[in-house]
């Protein structure tokens, strides 16, 4: 950069500092503009024992072993556009759902602890029955069980029958006589392995898996199971709001304070 | 036979990139053993396993405390290369050597000489710094996520996509806006392999009193500057910026240049 007869001006020397930030400026926010669209990863199922996600996508080193390890094809690599991080492991729960092999091979093979067995242990005993993939939503207007029609497809298929999707029985109000035999999704329990939407009868599934980020619900601090104990917790955990410093006396005066009430 | 010794590194090369990516391919798609994974991390025979050290320092880099496993086997693959002299992965392995190869030869088949754009030399060092340092805002291994290495391989080794969009982007970039655009200025895996060649130790040695100063190591050398004491004095192509894809040594009919151990005492860092 420049030739040896050039004098080294002090507003030469500010010109190429600014170009050499402006070099890595133009480049810093068009890289990184192009980093935040694609490290978005919203309606993503990720395999067994996956970090949160946000630690998943800095651990991954995207190189496709437990794709390969997957015995039934249910983990692939995402291609650009799938909306994914491209080259991260994923599965879709339509197409082929994740079966919980017992022996985990995905995770066995990962080299980089993006997937890992602490992530599947629970109380010191590692089982893909903790597996935390994701969680099954019912949407009630398209099952068919819902409307009085026979179907338990998604409980006979579940992994954890009985425990995962258990059954609930309510008159059927239109003939009075039987039974509507309803799916209903027990949220501790559930591994969002995705057989149940892979199963699902109707044209498109009415038991989706959703990330459990999406799923889930959080109640906060302003409501307390009274009856339960362990609730209070739950409670004690969640970090305080510190109240604003208005000066809650005089908000209380003012109220109280109507037409003078208040002798000084 | 004279005629295929002029390109016998060149056969040998294609050959090894071709099987490594055949390895790979069939581990995915056949059950092979031999070579699973792909690029950034594999495992070789179920055991030993090897990780592209450039994507552990970006997982660093986001912040992230990678495990013992793929720190080792990312230290194996630095070994290996400090060994040989970094760049022969961009030359000997690296999936787009062949598409850069390929443009340089279609520019001068072609005969294309203007070059649009004009890059500094340490623009690739410029982007390797920032993807480190876009890795730690963003969370995310910065070239990880957009590395046209990775779409490549990743396409043809996992069907991931399609491969042929990034092959076109770098055969357009080189043959029509920089030459030896991607390869030789922007890409950061290269300038992270170039620092580790000033260490490496397979080096290719130059003889001044047999050069003929024939130029013919010029042309088909992809990174020129590394040749600067061609046809000068005789010693080391030192740069860590020589591929060691040894064109020059096989087009050399005055045999000034071949593969050469550099003595180790002699190191000089940076030099």
């Amino acid at each position: 950069m420049g030739n040896k007869g050039d004098k080294i001006s002090r507003r030469g020397v500010l010109g190429k500092v600014t170009q050499g930030f402006a070099v890595l400026g133009f480049g810093g926010f068009l890289w990184g503009g192009a980093l935040r669209d694609f490290s978005r990863a919203d309606l993503v199922l990720r395999p067994p024992g996956a970090l949160p996600e946000a630690d998943f996508q800095k651990a991954c080193i995207k190189c496709g072993q437990c794709v390969v390890a997957c015995p039934y094809d249910s983990l692939v690599v995402a291609a650009p556009g799938d909306g994914v991080p491209n080259g991260t492991p994923h599965f879709i729960a339509r197409d082929i759902p994740c079966y919980m092999c017992t022996d985990y091979p995905c995770i066995e093979e990962c080299p980089s602890e993006a997937l890992t067995v602490d992530m599947v242990t629970s109380d010191g005993k590692a089982s893909i029955n903790n597996a935390k993939m994701g969680l099954a939503v019912i949407h009630k207007e398209s099952c068919i069980a819902y409307w009085g029609i026979q179907c338990d497809a998604c409980y006979r298929a579940c992994p954890l029958i009985g425990e995962a999707i258990t059954l609930e029985l309510e008159q059927n109000e239109q003939t009075k006589k039987h039974a509507n035999i309803k799916p209903v999704v027990n949220s501790d329990a559930c591994t969002g392995c995705g057989i149940c939407e892979h199963v699902c009868v109707v044209e498109k599934a009415a038991i989706r898996v959703l990330p459990r980020e999406i799923a889930t619900g959080e109640v906060g601090a302003h409501y307390l199971k009274s009856w339960d104990e362990s609730d209070e917790n739950r409670i004690r955990s969640i970090k305080e709001k510190k109240e604003s410093n208005g000066d809650i006396h005089s908000t209380l005066d003012y109220l109280n304070n109507l037409d003078g009430l208040i002798d000084e | 036979m004279k005629g295929l010794r002029k390109y016998r590194f060149l056969i040998l090369r294609r050959l090894v990139q071709f099987t490594i990516m055949l390895l790979f391919f069939g581990a995915n798609y056949l059950g092979w053993s031999l070579l699973k994974g792909d690029y950034s991390s594999a495992t070789v025979l179920g055991s030993v396993k090897l990780s592209d050290p450039f994507a552990v320092l970006q997982t660093l880099a986001t912040g992230f405390l990678v495990g013992t496993d793929i720190l080792v086997s990312a230290l194996i693959i630095l070994f290996f290369y400090t060994l040989l002299s970094g760049r022969m992965f961009c030359s000997w392995v690296c999936p787009v050597n062949p598409v850069s190869d390929f443009v340089r030869w279609l520019r001068s088949k072609l005969t294309i000489k203007k070059k649009l754009v004009k890059l500094p030399g340490w623009v690739r060092y410029w982007v390797l710094g920032l993807s480190l340092i876009l890795s730690l805002i963003f969370g995310v291994a910065a070239f990880e996520a957009i590395s046209p290495i990775g779409f490549l391989h990743r396409a043809i080794i996992f069907g991931a996509g399609v491969g042929w969009p990034v092959v076109a982007v770098i055969l357009f970039f080189d043959l029509g806006i920089v030459k030896n655009g991607w390869c030789g200025h922007l890409c950061p895996l290269g300038a992270f392999y170039s620092l580790i060649g000033n260490f490496g130790l397979l080096k290719v040695k130059h003889d001044v009193d047999k050069c003929t100063n024939c130029n013919k190591c010029f042309q088909v050398c992809p990174e020129k500057q590394v040749l600067s004491i061609v046809g000068v004095k005789s010693g080391l192509i030192i740069s860590g910026e020589c591929t060691n894809c040894a064109r020059c040594i096989e087009v050399c009919d005055d045999s000034a240049l071949k593969f050469s151990v550099r003595n180790m005492k002699k190191i000089k860092i940076f030099s």
